[in-house]
């Protein structure tokens, strides 16, 4: 039905035309299916393309200008991946969406919303697909733009919210605006912006200062859109602000789509310089992504706020996958991308079970207004605590995999300090969750007694939660995907 | 049935009442009774499955393959075969009797209760059984979780405070180290499978192999290794039913198996014996030994007394598997046997005191003997077990375990557990005398229910009754140790 | 000396982005701050256009007569680059202000460290901002 030379096109292509639409609707419904549609719609393509990829890298020419004049979309084991989990948790979400923004937001506002619920994802999926280092900015801008709209929306619960945005605006700017000089660098050395004519051309330019100075500006403006230690700093405001559905979509893909430019820059771009690539990894990115786990972890130790403690775990989180980019080999890298599949099953699961939440107490979830939720809710909640024990990595759960491999990579690289740290700050992830725990079942139930679940938010938190528990026991083709994944961003020199 | 079958209906049973439970919840009667038909089942199940083994045949069934070189494998080897009929025979007895006990307390949340006891079964019978090492730390870590909510049952800051502890302990030494040292062994050995004589012999480099040992030593924290074993005496706040089958048979003894599993079926008791690699081990196991002894003395709450107990006679079976002597490895399995049938026998006459006098000081049962006499002879009969009298089960592994420590050229153990014995003398000894030759007390208003004495004289007529059935034990032992 | 006055233009375009960082990360104003990041990004619009000069070089126009005909121009693609780049900054510098004017709705001000002392005094605990529409 799809013809798969068109895949890279069409699933960014689904959600971007729809929201145009959507923007025009007057009506809120109308606008919920169509963003169900397009969004499934790219699922559908996104997954076709990733069952039926055998190796090849499916190159799209827009507006039929060959590559390396024109911009080209690719579609290899790699962008399929991630576009998948964009597409698959962007459709959940969007499901999810319904009643949690005829709640929150105004009812006025609900078509735009949507619509700009649509441009983040679009966006998200055009850094994914794009093989143009330019044309990479330009979608970064609009799914940050998008996502700056969306985080506002958050304005009329608590007008923090608004901060938040601004500060993402002005920090993701600089981000993506650091990226830009570094591709300029790029781009005066060899004369091109195509990614895979950029890595051609790379190891043969004579000038390694600009090349030095340029990946090191790329790196450090994708780290920014990632949320890397120590540049996370927008990211518990954002999260934690913006409206419970927006929070859920972008834990769920936001940052998964940087991470996987840097993955790109690292192992595609610069895959001819290796000497540099590495050590920027290793004395940079390795120590960071350490350093983000345990202040992640310690911070949402600390939190009280329950929308901004899953934020600050997502740092931590987003740590573990770049410290498996950093190691810079085949099974590290797959260790990464096992964790983008995991961390978006997980965190989504999460922030969707907080954002009911939210709904039902009308009000900001702290840890201690949780007391006794598990007994008033306990369909959103047991699926919470699944996801919650996926995050902490028990067995036969997706977190565990991503544990395994975690591990597995550091052994085989032999890093035995950073085992060390990694495992201990897995542990010390128990004690956040436990808080909750503890409120949630180990208290009384509210005086308020059993609140009556709404079936359009539980099922996708359930399904979610379930698929945790499937890619917990059945990893083997998350494993095989993402090891393609791995060897076609060209991880290991 | 076939042994295949009874793997999985052995698994599986405990599995499935937990399922039911919810649904059988409105009548409790129903509901009570799942539990020991389910036990029955994987009883009957795990003797099916002995009886294969015993022939030698080690039967196995893979459920799926999660990942490449990871796969979802039961394989019964005699050590599990073992383990899987102790936890699933004891598992009758104890439903039985939480029937009993919670119900002659009135407990709360009777239904919750019900569903993660039997999931915690079901994950002992997994680990006994369990194929590889992933799959046994897979279901380790869901006795853990299953666990909790039984810990924590009263939901009382005291049982919040032990089951932070509880967790921390147990989640946090398995994550921090046992995972990483079985990831270390998968890339070193390239396999995770328990074959016979183990197998990283010749793989691993004898000077890392301290470290590994110290890996699995401390990151089992299920088997109460000092200084990690806080978690027991803190988990004794949990109603006494949990306290015996998990705390003296399920939990407890899933760590001890476990470190048997890894000293014979992954670095083999000759690869120990010649690199000496956890000799270090059977040191600090001795020093646990008669530290929790003298702990245990100090004791009056008789639960907390009874746990000091299980971490000293924990350690005997770590002791045996890190003498790297076969005949110790012997008596580490057979202790297992052994020791959960006494010690269930002496949890559960704790938990019929309590119930039936609510009494849990030793200092009170002064004269109580002759008001309750079955349980205080259940009691006696089971510490005679454990200090190691004849003709009491206790008896046989305190010998090979003995007997072992002198092949491994390691003498000095034999008096540590001379001294060990007289120290159990002194404290499990204690309640009994009190009870039987003090005046009689009548003062104390005793409501015994049936079904929380009747328990405790089973268990404590099948520690004699296995005195004498000591040659079936050791015809599964003898298969364990053979290269 | 001779290099900086050869390379005046990277000169200008650091400058510009180093006062453009520093007004964003010292100034209270929310609006400045804006100014600011404008400044950043101008800075590097600046780089990419003079990247494109080609000394000698006319504009990258065909012209009839010159066809076949060896002809320097400059480099037109930059340009179109920081035309779409342009196009992003406006986009930017445009929602920006807008959230600033809904800030100073909010909080009746735009300046970062009354906004932060506002925030906590109303908003210091979790439980009471109970669907507040300030």
């Amino acid at each position: 039905m799809l013809d798969l030379a068109h895949i890279p096109v069409l699933v960014v292509l689904f959600p971007l035309l729809m929201a145009a639409v959507c923007a025009l609707l007057p009506f809120r419904n109308i606008a919920w299916l169509l963003a169900t549609a397009s969004t499934g719609m790219g699922l559908l393509a996104a997954w076709t393309g990733l069952e039926a990829h055998s190796g090849e890298r499916v190159s799209y020419a827009l507006g039929g200008w060959p590559p390396p004049w024109g911009i080209e979309f690719v579609a290899d084991g790699a962008s399929l991946l991630v576009s998948t989990v964009v597409a698959g948790l962007s459709f959940i979400s969007t499901i999810y969406a319904k009643s949690l923004i005829e709640k929150e937001i105004d009812e006025h506002l609900i078509g735009k919303a949507y619509a700009a619920w649509l441009l983040a994802v679009g966006g998200i999926q055009g850094i994914v697909m794009t093989g143009d280092a330019f044309n990479l900015f330009v979608f970064l801008e609009i799914s940050s733009l998008a996502t700056v709209t969306l985080i506002s929306l958050g304005g009329r619960q608590d007008r923090r919210a608004l901060i938040a945005a601004y500060n993402y605006l002005v920090i993701g700017a600089i981000g993506a605006t650091f990226y830009v000089i570094g591709v300029g660098f790029c781009y005066a050395v060899t004369g091109t912006l195509n990614m895979a004519d950029l890595m051609v051309r790379l190891p043969d330019a004579t000038a390694t200062a600009p090349l030095l100075v340029g990946f090191s500006f790329m790196v450090a403006g994708i780290l920014v859109k990632a949320a890397v230690f120590p540049v996370h700093i927008w990211l518990p405001a954002a999260y934690g602000y913006a409206p419970s559905a927006v929070s859920t979509m972008l834990a769920a893909v936001a940052t998964k789509a940087s991470i996987y430019v840097l993955a790109r820059i690292a192992f595609t771009i610069f895959d001819g310089l290796d000497d540099m690539v590495f050590l920027i990894l290793e004395f940079v990115l390795l120590p960071l992504s350490v350093m983000a786990i345990f202040v992640g972890t310690i911070l949402a130790i600390m939190e009280s706020d329950l929308k901004k403690l899953l934020a600050q775990s997502s740092i931590a989180q987003i740590g573990y996958i770049t410290l498996g980019f950093s190691l810079g080999n085949v099974l590290g890298v797959t260790a990464g991308f096992v964790h983008i599949v995991n961390h978006a099953l997980i965190k989504g699961g999460l922030f969707m079970a907080a954002g009911a939440l939210t709904v039902v107490m009308a009000r900001r979830v702290s840890i201690d207004s949780l007391a006794g939720m598990g007994r008033a809710m306990p369909i959103t909640s047991s699926a919470m605590m699944i996801c919650g024990l996926s995050l902490i990595g028990l067995p036969l759960t997706a977190g565990f995999i991503s544990k395994v491999y975690l591990v597995l990579a550091l052994v085989s690289s032999a890093s035995w300090w950073i085992i060390g740290l990694v495992v201990m700050s897995s542990a010390l992830s128990l004690i956040y969750l436990w808080r909750i725990v503890e409120a949630m079942w180990m208290q009384p139930m509210p005086a308020s007694g059993r609140v009556r679940e709404d079936p359009l938010i539980y099922t996708p938190l359930w399904v979610i939660a379930l698929i945790n528990i499937w890619f917990g026991v059945d990893a083997g083709r998350v494993f095989r995907f993402a090891e393609q994944a791995a060897k076609a961003v060209g991880a290991g020199g | 049935m076939a042994p295949e079958t009874a793997i999985l209906v052995g698994i599986f049973a405990p599995l499935a009442v937990a399922a039911l439970i919810p649904f059988l919840s409105f009548q409790a009667n129903l509901r009570d009774a799942a539990g020991p038909v389910g036990a029955l089942f994987s009883f009957v199940a795990a003797l099916i499955v002995a009886k294969a083994v015993m022939t030698g045949a080690s039967p196995s069934v893979t459920l799926v393959t999660i990942s490449e070189g990871l796969d979802l494998t039961f394989r019964v080897t005699p050590a599990g075969a073992i383990f899987g009929c102790v936890a699933s025979g004891l598992w009758i007895l104890a439903s039985l009797y939480s029937t009993g006990y919670m119900r002659g307390n009135k407990e709360k949340n009777q239904t919750r209760f019900a569903v993660c006891y039997a999931v915690a079964v079901h994950a002992a019978m997994a680990i006994a059984w369990s194929g590889n090492l992933m799959v046994l730390f897979i279901f380790y870590e869901v006795l853990t979780f299953s666990t909790y909510p039984l810990v924590t049952h009263k939901e009382s800051r005291e049982a919040i405070n032990a089951g932070r502890l509880y967790m921390g302990i147990l989640v946090g030494t398995s994550v921090v180290l046992l995972l990483p040292g079985i990831i270390w062994v998968w890339l070193v050995a390239g396999t995770l499978d328990f074959t016979n004589g183990g197998i990283l012999a010749n793989r691993l480099d004898p000077a890392h192999a301290p470290w590994l040992v110290a890996l699995f030593a401390f990151g089992i924290g299920k088997v109460a290794l000092m200084p990690i074993h806080r978690w027991l005496p803190a988990a004794m706040v949990a109603p006494t039913p949990v306290s015996a089958l998990l705390h003296a048979v399920a939990v407890v003894k899933a760590g001890a198996f476990t470190m048997l599993m890894v000293m014979v079926y992954i670095f083999g008791i000759d690869f120990l014996a010649d690199t000496g690699a956890s000799e270090w081990l059977a040191w600090l196991a001795a020093f646990t030994i008669l530290a929790s002894s003298v702990v245990a003395i100090s004791k009056d709450d008789i639960k907390a007394r009874l746990a000091y107990s299980t971490i000293s006679q924990l350690s005997y079976i770590v002791l045996a598997a890190a003498l790297a002597s076969s005949i110790a490895a012997e008596g580490g399995l057979v202790h297992i046997v052994m020791h959960a049938s006494a010690k269930i026998t002496l949890f559960f006459c704790a938990g019929a005191i309590y119930v039936g006098a609510h009494l849990n000081k030793v200092s009170q049962l002064d004269g109580l003997g002759p008001r309750m006499p079955l349980v205080f002879i259940a009691f006696f009969l089971g510490a005679l077990s454990i200090i190691g009298v004849p003709p009491l089960g206790g008896s046989w592994s305190k010998l090979m375990i003995m007997t072992g420590s002198i092949d491994a050229g390691l003498p000095l153990m034999v008096a540590v557990l001379a001294v060990s014995s007289l120290l159990n003398v002194y404290y499990l000894l204690e309640p009994v005398f009190r009870a039987f030759f003090r005046p009689v007390n009548t003062d104390v208003k005793v409501d015994t229910p049936l079904l929380t004495v009747l328990p405790p004289v089973i268990t404590a007529l099948i520690s004699v009754v296995l005195f004498f059935a000591i040659n079936i034990l050791t015809s599964f032992s003898q298969l364990m140790v053979m290269p | 000396m001779e290099m900086i006055i050869a390379k005046w233009n990277y000169l200008v375009v650091v400058m510009l982005m180093m006062i453009g960082l520093f007004t964003v990360m010292s100034r209270q104003n929310l609006v400045k701050k804006l100014i600011g990041l404008t400044l950043f990004q101008t800075a590097v619009f600046l780089f990419y256009i003079s990247l494109a000069k080609v000394d000698g070089g006319t504009a990258p126009i065909i012209v009839h007569n010159a066809v076949n005909q060896d002809v320097l121009y400059s480099n037109p693609l930059p340009h179109v680059l920081i035309l779409t780049a342009i196009v992003v900054g406006v986009a930017t510098t445009a929602l920006g202000l807008a959230l600033v004017l809904r800030i100073n709705d909010a909080f009746g001000s735009i300046e970062e460290d009354q906004i932060l002392a506002a925030k906590n005094s109303d908003y210091g605990r979790n439980d009471d901002n109970k669907g507040d529409k300030a």
